[in-house]
């Protein structure tokens, strides 16, 4: 076995769990917020839209991506015509599945939060003349916080160890798609056994680290 | 989240997709939609293409054939489709995605029946499985697996699919059934002889189906229609024919084939 691919792989996965969760923060908490505070038109269908990738088996996810986002899909045609290029097999592709997998985590955790939020101190920051910004950063969402970390954290940990969708938009491409969970499948599909093993153990303690620490550093700072 | 902890990881993030923008590239690169069960055959193949041809690199998608069908469906910028199953190719093929005069079938697999390497049962034939101490049995689930569909067949050749329906645990996909065989979950199963060769320390194999037990079980190989590099795709094409070529795929167990 070659080490040299073994860290590629460990690095890139990080590396898009990394980005996926960025996203999945700056996205869902506006969108929990919205879920948790806010009526209007079309809720119920934007919270099962968003709900659904729990639901559908990973590689219909990533089916749906590809429709939506290949050179000849809905978007990604678009996006080809303009600027030439196509997310398909590439690692951004491996973020944007790692993403939509992941965000419905951090919004089901972080809604809760903003919802248990006490009425009377968000009506006490109106009383006191606090526009509704104002009051969702200043009050809401520090008071939510520990809702909002624990869904970053679930994303973190959900984007990781994605698979089906990812493996269905940025390939099983060695040495350039190849995350931790798809270089695994691919050792234990063509019989490598001692690589496969050596690379679930090495997955295995990282991610627990990871997790460990985010756990203790999150209750520590916030 | 404090603003500076969030920009930090911004920063973080930026500094690490730079490292994914860096990676260019000054060499012909064909990529190569390949079914996973060919993953080592091709590696052996592309390795030996780069030899011969100093300035291409190949690259591999490998995944389930049908998987890699629906990327070259939705515009994946793939060269070269490697097929484990003619079902799939057909598909594209029928869709106007492939060059048709580039298409070909080369190589065929087969099944055979394995039992755990420690057995001391004595299985030697597909009908030695009626004996009453072979209690289970792993096949492919013939409804959605291909390797299960021409396990089914196999036994119904030897008139013993109806009489060991009891005994059979149906697997999602054949490396499942190897994987059951290798750690002794199960009496017996049914492969591919490539998968068996796989983990010859773990399996034995017993017996092959013969001709005309099962459907032929083909995999086709061809050109994508659209792609940039069709000389080269060609090229690898021709490898894949050729005496190496046909030698890296028995080492690995598929009988090479010539012809359409």
């Amino acid at each position: 076995m070659d080490g040299d691919s073994v860290l590629f792989s460990l690095r890139l996965s990080f590396q898009v769990a990394l980005g996926a969760t960025t996203l999945v923060v700056l996205v869902g908490t506006p969108l929990a917020y919205l879920l948790a505070m806010r009526q209007f038109r079309g809720k119920d269908l934007l919270d099962i839209l968003l709900t659904l990738p729990l639901v559908l088996p990973p590689t219909v996810t990533g089916y749906y991506l590809i429709v939506l986002f290949g050179r000849k899909g809905a978007i990604g045609a678009l996006v080809y015509q303009v600027t030439g290029f196509s997310i398909m097999f590439t690692w951004y592709a491996a973020v944007l599945a790692s993403f939509v997998v992941a965000l419905p985590l951090m919004i089901k955790a972080s809604r809760a939060a903003i919802e248990a939020v006490d009425k009377n101190l968000i009506n006490a920051s109106y009383t006191l003349s606090h526009g509704a910004l104002e009051t969702a950063v200043r009050v809401i969402l520090p008071l939510a916080r520990r809702g909002i970390i624990a869904g970053a954290v679930l994303s973190f940990a959900r984007a990781l160890g994605e698979f089906g969708a990812t493996l269905m938009v940025a390939g099983n491409i060695p040495g350039r798609t190849d995350t931790m969970p798809i270089a695994i499948y691919s050792k234990v599909s063509s019989g490598d056994w001692s690589t496969a093993h050596l690379m679930v153990i090495i997955f295995t303690v990282l991610s627990g680290l990871v997790l460990y620490t985010s756990n203790k550093l999150g209750k520590r700072i916030f | 989240m404090s603003s500076r902890g969030f920009s930090g990881l911004v920063t973080l993030v930026l500094l690490l997709a730079s490292f994914g923008i860096a990676q260019a590239q000054s060499k012909t690169e064909i990529l190569v939609s390949a079914a996973i069960s060919t993953k080592n055959a091709f590696e052996d193949i592309g390795r030996l293409y780069e030899t011969t041809n100093r300035n291409a690199k190949v690259s591999f998608n490998f995944g389930a054939s049908g998987d890699l069908a629906r990327q070259i469906e939705g515009g994946a910028p793939v060269d070269v489709f490697v097929s484990a199953s003619v079902t799939e190719m057909d598909d594209l093929d029928s869709k106007g995605l492939v060059l048709r005069e580039t298409r070909v079938n080369f190589a065929r697999n087969r099944p055979v029946l394995v039992v755990p390497a420690q057995s001391v049962l004595r299985i030697a034939s597909f009908v030695d499985l009626q004996k009453p101490e072979v209690k289970k049995i792993a096949m492919g689930n013939p409804k959605t697996v291909p390797a299960g569909r021409y396990a089914e067949e196999v036994l119904r050749h030897y008139g013993v699919m109806d009489s060991l329906r009891e005994r059979l645990v149906f697997a999602e996909n054949v490396r499942q059934v190897l994987d059951y065989v290798a750690r002794g979950e199960v009496d017996a199963g049914v492969v591919y002889v490539t998968d068996a060769m796989t983990r010859p320390k773990e399996v034995n194999v017993v017996a092959m189906a013969p001709e005309g037990s099962h459907k032929p079980i083909l995999y086709p190989i061809a050109v994508i229609k659209g792609t940039k590099q069709e000389s080269a795709a060609r090229g690898l094409v021709s490898l894949v024919m050729s005496q190496e070529g046909r030698k890296i795929l028995e080492h690995y167990g598929f009988e090479p084939v010539q012809g359409k």
